[in-house]
């Protein structure tokens, strides 16, 4: 009992410290794929680290470009671009790899996703954010969660967790 | 309130199970030198500790065992009744049962009485028995005659719990029960110290108990209730001269010792039994008392460690690789600090490693038991000798090497040592000698099962292989390869099939045991000699000892355990049967040629054979030739996962860092040799889900 009451006085401190209101926020960070924009929840956000080479695993899909060492512990790197069914370009100095953090069934695993180029982190009200309209069709589609305008531009927010277990698993 | 008890259930398994390994390897030096009272000190703590742990968490059919047990214990203790070697059988056997009672009680499962209550009536009559010898013939309780001062039988014990008594998991009652178990008794409680409700501590004890007790014990017997509490109580126990006693003898008696008078006193004295003629060879030197201090810690804060010390290393591997390549004057008193530095990690990784390592001897400590049985099963006099005991290797390897030992052991008791007639008839002596051997050689261990028994019968195995159809008519196979034919799934040359061996399964288990283990098996033999197997084990499963190979512009880590030779290929040595498979003739056999490039679907240096370098592979007693472009260096690598973040892929073990900090594919080779097998070589990619 006494443990409850003291997180929730936690999470009052935390709202009131960051003076925000108390309807629900989100923190994305936003990416270049193909000359669109997506989002992804910051909180499953680990690192960016610039592109510095992966090594190619044999016998995997073509969207995964390999293993990468992230301080010792061996890392897969998903190609967006090829994930998305889309034309894959040549790498160069905006590159970036993304490290996330997914959910899977069995505990969570870090994955890395090489995109375009990071753009920003926006925040947006819960609110803010629409369900994506069904056009069927792209790949893309089955993983976005949702929907968002930042200053006019339109940002696809990513099901991270869809994406990814689908890219390691479905093969 | 009540205190969870359960948060100790694990640690008195744990104990136990360790306690009981310690009991058995006392009882086994009995057997082998004699009974000593240190050694009988030792079984009786052990049994009266689980007695306590077991009561305390109510374990009742534990309680009741170790109980009966204790009791024939304390009579061998005060030489009412002399361990023979009748008894070690008995007490061995016993241990086993403990073992299953303790198992049952960790899954919660009833425990099947069969295997414990022969045992418990067989300890039950010899305690009867030793009372029917006994002069005082009313005499039932164990040490009732052992003391020669005489009790007045009436005694007060006072037991004042100290703070930690239930933290410490102990429970008053159990004590309190133990000493109404001796006899009659009446319980005072003094709760003055209770405090009020709102105060108290669910898990301190505030009163304190006077029990007096009136029953024909001596004082050690009391004290032995409280000797598991160790300092968690204080235990005044204190005897009034002036008494007459007036109760009645032996009015009541607990449940659990009715098994003890279920045996009438039928005076039959217990002839003391010659030891067995068959008897495991006598410990070579005395056991060192094993008291070292050691705490506890889990395998995956370990882990843990032993991991972030293997990133140390890569990335000192990688600032000194950084440094070397600066090239500049000035930077010496870097280069020396990193130098520095390296030394210090190796060691530091050394020492890392070593704490998962074990001596060889937790293995080696169940054959003398395992060797004396089958012996005296079998009719045969086998002698084991164990030399290089505290080799370490890792526990995870330690653990699986156990099973394939014990059958490699039991197949050289079974089918190399012969009998005594027929040893004698040829000339040896009429006692087998089995030897098991363990020492470090070039960042392996070694493992040695010699015997001097028949060795392996070259004609028959090759005649049995013939039949089967293994060899060729006309073959005349090296002797290497006849050996390895034992290794064969279902080969076996016994005649009759006994219960301990001679099926024919089992060497082919032993070998892909220790195989996955990464690790090798040779057997040596000569006929009416004897053989030796001889295992190769790597010192742990964190490190490999692996061949890098480049096959285009991609680096992999084939294990070198795996690796039989790497040559280069002449056009004449290469065929290529209907359909495209590639054969490539080495020496008298025929094995497939693996294109790497093409099943892993990369770019070589080049497609033509003679160009690149065939590293013969081997596994599971098939081999295969890997077509690579370039050897490179041999080197240790730290292991990783690739499952941790991604999954298992078929033909991969694993992934390392290569000291430039770039991942490098271990290669596994049973797996690829079995997708090779399955795709036939099929070039492209495998799409499919493994």
């Amino acid at each position: 009992m006494s443990s409850s009451a003291s997180s929730a006085v936690e999470s009052n401190s935390f709202v009131d410290g960051t003076g925000g209101p108390l309807e629900a926020v989100q923190q994305c960070l936003t990416f270049f794929c193909a000359g669109e924009e997506y989002g992804i929840d910051i909180l499953r956000v680990q690192e960016i680290k610039g592109w510095s080479g992966v090594t190619s695993v044999p016998r995997t899909p073509e969207y995964v470009l390999g293993v990468m060492n992230l301080r010792g512990v061996i890392v897969p790197v998903i190609n967006l671009r090829r994930r998305f069914g889309l034309e894959a370009r040549d790498f160069d100095a905006s590159t970036v790899v993304v490290v996330v953090r997914v959910q899977m069934m069995h505990g969570t695993k870090t994955v890395g996703i090489a995109v375009d180029g990071v753009s920003e982190v926006c925040t947006f009200s819960a609110e803010a954010v629409t369900s994506p309209p069904r056009t069927g069709g792209r790949t893309e589609q089955a993983f976005a969660s949702g929907l968002a305008t930042v200053d006019g531009r339109m940002v696809t927010i990513l099901d991270i967790d869809t994406l990814i277990v689908s890219a390691l698993e479905d093969f | 309130m009540s205190i969870d008890l359960e948060q100790f259930h694990d640690i008195f398994f744990q104990e136990s199970e360790e306690a009981l390994d310690a009991m058995e390897q006392t009882l086994l030096a009995i057997d082998a030198s004699g009974l000593d009272e240190e050694g009988i000190n030792t079984i009786f703590r052990v049994a009266h500790s689980i007695k306590g742990g077991a009561a305390t968490f109510g374990f009742s059919e534990l309680t009741s065992f170790t109980h009966t047990m204790e009791t024939l214990l304390d009579m061998v203790r005060s030489g009412k009744v002399r361990l023979s070697s009748g008894e070690t059988d008995l007490l061995l056997r016993s241990v086993d049962a403990m073992r299953e009672l303790l198992s049952a009680a960790r899954s919660r499962q009833n425990p099947d009485p069969t295997r414990f209550t022969g045992i418990q009536s067989e300890f039950a009559r010899r305690i009867a028995e030793a009372n029917g010898d006994a002069p005082a013939p009313a005499a039932d309780k164990v040490s009732a005659a052992s003391s020669p001062a005489a009790t007045s039988g009436r005694w007060i014990v006072r037991i004042a719990p100290r703070i930690d008594l239930l933290r410490k998991g102990n429970d008053p009652l159990c004590l309190i029960n133990e000493l109404a178990g001796l006899g009659e008794s009446s319980v005072r409680v003094d709760a003055a110290s209770v405090p009020p409700l709102a105060d108290m501590d669910p898990q301190v004890c505030y009163m304190q108990w006077t029990v007096e007790l009136q029953a024909d014990v001596v004082r050690a017997d009391i004290e032995q209730i409280f000797s598991w509490i160790g300092d968690e109580a204080e235990i005044a126990i204190e005897e009034p001269i002036t008494q007459e006693s007036s109760f009645e003898e032996e009015t009541q008696r607990p449940a659990d010792e009715s098994t003890k008078q279920a045996a009438p006193a039928a005076a039959a004295p217990a002839a003391p039994a010659v030891p067995a003629p068959v008897a495991a060879a006598p410990a070579e030197t005395p056991r060192p008392h094993s008291e070292s201090t050691s705490i506890r810690v889990s395998i995956e804060k370990l882990d843990e460690l032993i991991n972030t010390v293997g990133e140390l290393v890569i990335t000192q591997s990688m600032l000194s690789q950084l440094a070397a390549s600066i090239g500049d004057h000035r930077n010496d008193d870097l280069k020396n600090g990193l130098s520095q530095l390296e030394r210090q990690m190796r060691a530091l990784q050394e020492s890392v490693m070593r704490v998962r390592m074990f001596p060889i001897s937790f293995v080696f400590n169940r054959f003398p038991r395992m060797v004396r049985d089958l012996g005296a099963r079998l009719g045969k006099h086998v002698e084991l000798k164990m030399t290089g005991e505290q080799t370490e290797l890792d526990k995870t390897v330690l653990e699986k090497i156990g099973d394939p030992l014990v059958h490699l052991v039991r197949n050289s008791i079974d089918h190399g040592i012969e009998s005594p007639e027929t040893r004698a008839a040829n000339g040896k002596s009429d006692t087998g000698t089995i030897h098991l051997n363990a020492y470090h050689k070039g960042g392996n261990i070694t493992v040695e099962i010699i015997d001097d028994g028949a060795g392996l019968n070259r004609e028959r195995i090759l005649a049995k292989a013939r039949e089967r159809g293994l060899i060729g008519p006309d073959e005349e196979p090296s002797d290497e390869r006849v050996n390895n034919l034992i290794f064969h799934p279902g080969f076996s040359t016994a005649e009759e099939v006994s219960d301990v061996s001679g099926r024919g399964v089992g060497m082919d288990v032993v070998r892909r045991n220790i195989a996955e283990l990464g690790g090798n098996v040779q057997v040596f033999s000569s006929l009416g000699k004897g053989s030796t197997v001889r295992i190769r084990l790597p010192l742990t499963l964190a490190i490999l000892d692996g061949q890098l190979v480049r096959v285009g512009k991609e680096v992999y880590v084939i294990p070198l355990v795996s690796i039989v030779e790497t040559i280069q290929m002449r056009r004449d040595q290469v065929s290529s049967i209907a359909g495209g498979a590639e054969l490539f003739r080495l020496r008298d056999e025929y094995i497939p040629i693996i294109r790497l490039y093409d099943l892993f679907g990369i770019e070589p240096d080049s497609t033509e054979l003679f160009r690149g370098l065939l590293t013969i592979v081997e596994s599971d007693g098939r081999r295969a030739g890997i077509l690579v472009d370039e050897l490179l260096a041999q080197q240790q690598v730290v292991i990783k996962s690739l499952e941790a973040n991604f999954r298992q892929l078929p033909g991969l073990s694993g992934a390392t860092m290569l000291g430039d900090g770039h991942v490098a594919l271990i290669l596994d080779i049973p797996g690829l040799m079995a997708s090779f097998e399955s795709e036939g070589g099929r070039p492209g990619l495998s799409r499919s889900a493994a």
